[in-house]
């Protein structure tokens, strides 16, 4: 819980998060790119029918971004702004509050890559642009950024997990 | 109004419901079973997984003439997004590959 350390933006239009990852720069991008089903919550975070077995970049600018199903769907989730690999990667993300596609949408994501030494890669990433959900930007960004209580709710988590 | 969430804080905040959700991570069971061995009364338990259900962490479901308590993992799921937000969980899972493929890698 203590680790990635995540900032909180202030701009109520975009969502930060920085993680510090143990892994050089290459391989952190490699994994981000080209291995996104192997982190992506894909269980819940899809919008097909079918269940999602991968998250696909097509590696270029005007890529598509998109899930692939297990019946070999596949569902466009945005595309690609910005190549520039190992350090700076833009995906638009057209995904409606409904989860559904819209490619009208274009929130924006950006995510850079800097090496912290030779084996740690500092990774930002912003999600910007919410305020184009119009009446559901706050509704959207709790679910992109974190909400609560954290001091009461880190305290019954380690409660609940010291115990498990 | 409570969200599910916070009611599914509220509930945790109790040790015997933490207990009796514990005993259902094996995998489900009555509340006979789950009773035994505990310090509480069978009443006492059904009270407390009624309060787990209506904070949507246990699900209740007909074997025969049994009604099987079990984990509802939609609620631990919902508890966990809300904990974290979906960029905090996302970044989390990515850093833990990025960091096993980092390893792979230097062992080759």
């Amino acid at each position: 819980m203590t680790e990635p350390t995540m900032s909180r933006g202030t701009d109520a239009n975009s969502v930060r998060k920085v993680v510090s990852v143990q892994a050089p720069q290459a391989v952190a991008w490699r994994v981000f790119t080209e291995k996104m089903g192997a982190w992506w919550p894909l269980a819940y975070y899809k919008i097909g029918k079918a269940n999602a077995v991968d998250a696909v970049i097509e590696p270029h600018v005007g890529g598509r971004w998109y899930e692939r199903g297990d019946d070999e769907s596949m569902c466009q989730w945005g595309s690609v702004l910005a190549w520039e690999p190992h350090s700076r990667l833009v995906l638009s993300w057209d995904i409606s509050a409904d989860w559904q596609y819209d490619p009208a949408l274009k929130t924006e994501i950006e995510v850079r890559f800097s090496a912290d030494g030779s084996d740690r890669t500092r990774v930002e990433l912003e999600h910007r642009h919410l305020d184009r959900y119009g009446a559901r930007r706050d509704e959207m960004r709790r679910i992109f950024d974190t909400e609560g209580d954290w001091g009461k709710l880190l305290e019954m988590f380690a409660r609940v997990a010291a115990e498990a | 109004m409570l969200t599910y969430e916070e009611q599914a804080f509220d509930a945790l905040g109790d040790p015997t419901r933490r207990a009796v959700l514990k005993r259902l991570r094996g995998g489900g069971r009555s509340v006979g079973e789950i009773a035994e061995g505990m310090e509480v009364s069978r009443p006492a338990v059904s009270q407390h997984l009624k309060i787990l259900k209506a904070a949507r962490l246990v699900t209740v479901h007909a074997e025969g003439t049994r009604r099987v308590y079990a984990v509802d993992t939609r609620g631990i799921e919902s508890l966990r997004k809300w904990l974290e937000g979906f960029w905090d969980e996302a970044l989390t899972a990515f850093k833990a590959v990025a960091e096993r493929e980092a390893i792979k890698e230097r062992k080759q």
